[in-house]
């Protein structure tokens, strides 16, 4: 079976219609099957190479899950430590203006202990792209409670799931960032089907034309699956994401500005 | 009347087979294998000559990116 390609006499240079793009290379990624991190990475990868914007792009890695997402991109990039992306994205950004500065956080990294960096390098208004990854538990450590973790979802630490009397509420950063002046463009989408992918692909190129404007933070999130977090096969992750995350994460714009 | 017709290339080292291309198929053409791949994983393949219409969407929703897709407009 693994020679059965169909249609042989299609697949000519001429015929192509899609292909993994440049900017990632050919490592194999090492998230779990079904993960949205691996189409978030291509669709940032695709809109550099449309963009033409490879060797002007500077990207800041998180700690969490895609701690090595420099592994995956040809481009330049900078380990921070955790949390601290956006601190890190300032420096890059004030000392490379010219250069297109993003940072790519997960829940655990940017509303846990990056709370403080994430709101003030928005409200400071700092001309950086945040894409903000939600998949409402922390992946990589084993799948404990996050701050986004939803009231009544299962965690490694609310077996019984969260008890908002006890826990706290989830966090709702994306709105919260929202209301800085210094923010431009805020926007919540997801990965998870070809609409979705499409859109957020939009969001992405929206938010790196907006940050060579000179007029603020754009911010991104991308609400995700974490398939082993949450103990499910991928397709029934999307479906549970879609049933139980977007009723209280609700994707759209938030903030766009004003001149649009 | 000219017929689009598409076809795909999985890489299949590098399928982990999630599935989601399978439910992203407007056509239903894309099937898991019995076989697997190095890394145990079944992997997606096209199972249907005729129904590719090489709409992209398996590939846009490949977490991993392994899905190459040609189109071509035939007689």
């Amino acid at each position: 079976m693994a020679d059965q390609i169909l249609n042989k006499e299609l697949i000519k240079p001429e015929n192509l219609v899609y292909k993994k793009t440049k900017i990632l290379n050919d490592n194999v990624m090492h998230y779990c099957p079904g993960c949205g991190h691996g189409t978030a990475h291509r669709l940032i990868a695709e809109v550099i190479e449309e963009m033409d914007i490879q060797s002007d792009v500077i990207g800041i890695a998180p700690v969490g899950c895609s701690v090595l997402m420099y592994n995956y991109f040809n481009i330049d990039m900078q380990e921070a430590s955790h949390g601290r992306a956006p601190a890190v994205a300032t420096g890059v950004k004030r000392l490379w203006p010219d250069k297109t500065v993003f940072t790519y956080q997960g829940d655990g990294d940017l509303a846990a202990i990056g709370t403080a960096e994430t709101i003030h390098a928005c409200n400071r208004g700092e001309n950086i792209t945040i894409f903000f990854i939600n998949n409402g538990i922390y992946g990589m450590t084993g799948g404990q409670m996050a701050p986004t973790t939803l009231e009544g979802m299962k965690s490694s630490t609310t077996p019984y799931g969260r008890n908002i009397a006890m826990m706290g509420n989830p966090l709702k950063i994306t709105e919260l960032v929202a209301q800085l002046p210094g923010t431009c463009y805020v926007t919540r989408q997801a990965v998870h089907t070809p609409s979705s992918v499409r859109k957020t692909k939009k969001a992405i190129r929206k938010a790196l034309e907006y940050q060579k404007k000179n007029i603020g933070t754009s911010f991104i999130e991308v609400v995700s699956n974490c398939n082993s977090g949450w103990k499910m096969p991928p397709v029934q992750a999307n479906e549970w994401m879609e049933e139980n995350m977007f009723p209280f994460f609700q994707l759209g714009d938030i903030k766009v500005p004003e001149e649009d | 009347m000219a017929k689009v017709r598409g076809t795909i290339v999985v890489d299949i080292e590098k399928c982990k087979g999630c599935e989601i291309c399978v439910g992203a198929c407007p056509t239903s053409v894309i099937s898991m294998s019995t076989e697997v791949n190095a890394k145990g994983y079944q992997y997606a393949y096209l199972n249907d000559p005729d129904g590719c219409t090489g709409c992209t969407n398996c590939a846009i929703v490949c977490p991993d990116g392994v899905i190459t897709v040609y189109r071509a407009k035939v007689k």
